[in-house]
C-alpha cells in the first residue's frame, strides 16, 4: 500500500514539475503580456495543484494536509486576482497605444 | 545519488545570480520585484538551515513588507527616474564604488569565514532554562524572556520609524490622512479580494501568533500578516486609512511598548531586575505582552505602509 502511495506521489509531483517547466518556457517565449499570463496560470493552478496532491499522502497528519490544501487555495486566489489586475492594465495600455 | 546538495548549491547560485541581477537592473520597479523574489529564495535557504522562525520573518518582513515599502518608493520616484537614467557616472566614480562595495563584501566574507569552530553559543543555556518561561519555542523564549530588552527596543524603533515617515508631511497636513491613492473599481477584483481575503488572513495571523509559543511563529510574523490584510482593505478603498491625529489610533500604536515597559519596570520590584518575570507568572505575562505587541506592531506596520499624510484632516 505504501509503495503504491509513493508511486502516486512521484507521478503527481513529476507531472506538477512538468507544468512548472512548461509555464516557465511559456513565460520566457510567449510574445505579449496576456499570453505570458496564460502560461503562468498553468504553473500556479495545475503545477502547484499536482504537487500538493502528490504531497498529501506524505503529509502524515490531517492538519498538515489541510495546510497544504490551504496553500494551494490561497495561491489560486492570489494568482487569479493578480493576473486579472495585470491583464486589465495590459489591455488598457494596448488600447492607449 | 543524493539530490539535497544539488538543491542547496542551486539555491545558493540562484541567490547570487538574482543579487547580481538586482544590482544591474536599471529600472527601479524591476529591481524591487527582483528583491521580493530574492527574499523568498533567502527564506528557502533559512528553511534548509532549519531556522524556520527566521524564514517566516524573512518572508513576511524582509520580502513582503519591505517589498511593499520599496514599491511605494519606486512609484514615487518614477517621475525623476528618466532624468536619473540620463545621468551616467564617470569611470572613476564607478570604479571607486565597485572597489568600495567589493571591499565591504570581502570584509564580511572574511569575518564569516574566520568565525571560530564550533561557534560560541548560548543555545545549551537557553535549552536548560527554557522550562522556567513555560514556553516551548526557544526562539520565543530568547525574544521574550532572555533577551527581552532587544525586542522592547525593536518595538520602539518601529514606532520611531513611523514617526519618521509621518514627519515627512508638511505642517498643514499634520494629523491628516495618509496618501494611499486608490483607483480601485468598486466592482473590481481588488475590492472583491479586500472583502473576501481578510477573514482568512486574520485567522492565519492569529494562528501564527498562537503557534509562536510552542513552534515557529510569533507576534512579529502575525502582526505582518494582519497589517498586510489592513493594507489590502485600505488599498481597495473598502475602509480608507485613518487620520493619523486620532487619539484611539495613537493609543493602539503605543500600548504594546507601554505594557512591555510597565511589566519590565514592575519586574525590578517583583523579580529583582528590569524585564525579569516573577516566578510562575512568566508565561502569562509573556502572553499578555505578546497580545498587545501584536496589536501595536500590526497598526504600526500598516500605517508605515500607508505612508505620510497627504490630505488634511478637514478634507
Amino acid at each position: 500500500m505504501s509503495f503504491a502511495l509513493h508511486v502516486f506521489s512521484v507521478v503527481c509531483i513529476s507531472a506538477g514539475c512538468l507544468f512548472f517547466i512548461a509555464g516557465t518556457v511559456g513565460l520566457l517565449r510567449f510574445p505579449d503580456t496576456l499570453t505570458r499570463l496564460h502560461a503562468l496560470t498553468k504553473a500556479d493552478n495545475l503545477g502547484l495543484g499536482l504537487i500538493v496532491i502528490g504531497l498529501l499522502p506524505q503529509a502524515g497528519r490531517l492538519s498538515s494536509g489541510i495546510k497544504l490544501i490551504s496553500v494551494w487555495v490561497l495561491v489560486l486566489f492570489a494568482g487569479a486576482m493578480v493576473s486579472q489586475m495585470i491583464g486589465r492594465i495590459a489591455r488598457r495600455r494596448a488600447v492607449d497605444r | 545519488m543524493n539530490a539535497v546538495p544539488v538543491l542547496d548549491v542551486g539555491l545558493v547560485l540562484l541567490t547570487l545570480a538574482l543579487a547580481g541581477w538586482i544590482i544591474g537592473a536599471r529600472d527601479t520597479f524591476a529591481a524591487v520585484v527582483g528583491f521580493v523574489a530574492y527574499g523568498i529564495i533567502l527564506a528557502l535557504i533559512w528553511v534548509r538551515l532549519h531556522a524556520l522562525d527566521i524564514a517566516l520573518t524573512e518572508v513576511a518582513l524582509g520580502s513582503g513588507l519591505t517589498g511593499v515599502l520599496f514599491l511605494g518608493a519606486a512609484s514615487r520616484l518614477r517621475e525623476s527616474e528618466v532624468a536619473e537614467r540620463a545621468f551616467v557616472p564617470g569611470r572613476a566614480l564607478r570604479v571607486l564604488a565597485a572597489v568600495f562595495s567589493a571591499g565591504v563584501a570581502a570584509a564580511i566574507a572574511m569575518a564569516v569565514l574566520r568565525l571560530p569552530d564550533p561557534a560560541p553559543t548560548l543555545a545549551p543555556l537557553v535549552a536548560k532554562n527554557l522550562d522556567s518561561t513555560g514556553l516551548g519555542n526557544p526562539v520565543t523564549g530568547v525574544l521574550m524572556a532572555f533577551r527581552a530588552t532587544d525586542t522592547l527596543l525593536e518595538v520602539v524603533v518601529l514606532l520611531l520609524a513611523l514617526v519618521g515617515a509621518w514627519s515627512l508631511a508638511p505642517d498643514r497636513l499634520w494629523g491628516g490622512y495618509p496618501g494611499l491613492r486608490h483607483y480601485a473599481d468598486p466592482d473590481g477584483v481588488l475590492v472583491y479580494a479586500a472583502r473576501r481575503l481578510p477573514p482568512f488572513g486574520i485567522l492565519l495571523g492569529l494562528y501564527l501568533f498562537y503557534a509562536g509559543s510552542d513552534g515557529p511563529g510569533g507576534e512579529f510574523q502575525a502582526a505582518t500578516v494582519l497589517a498586510a490584510m489592513w493594507l489590502l482593505v485600505m488599498l481597495a478603498g473598502v475602509r480608507p486609512a485613518p487620520a493619523i491625529g486620532g487619539r484611539p489610533l495613537r493609543a493602539v500604536l503605543v500600548v504594546g511598548a507601554a505594557v512591555f515597559l510597565a511589566v519590565g519596570i514592575a519586574g525590578m520590584f517583583t523579580a529583582g531586575a528590569f524585564l525579569a518575570y516573577p516566578e510562575g507568572y512568566a508565561k502569562s505575562l509573556i502572553l499578555t505582552i505578546e497580545v498587545v505587541l501584536t496589536l501595536s506592531i500590526a497598526a504600526t506596520l500598516g500605517l508605515l505602509m500607508a505612508g505620510a499624510p497627504e490630505r488634511s484632516k478637514d478634507s
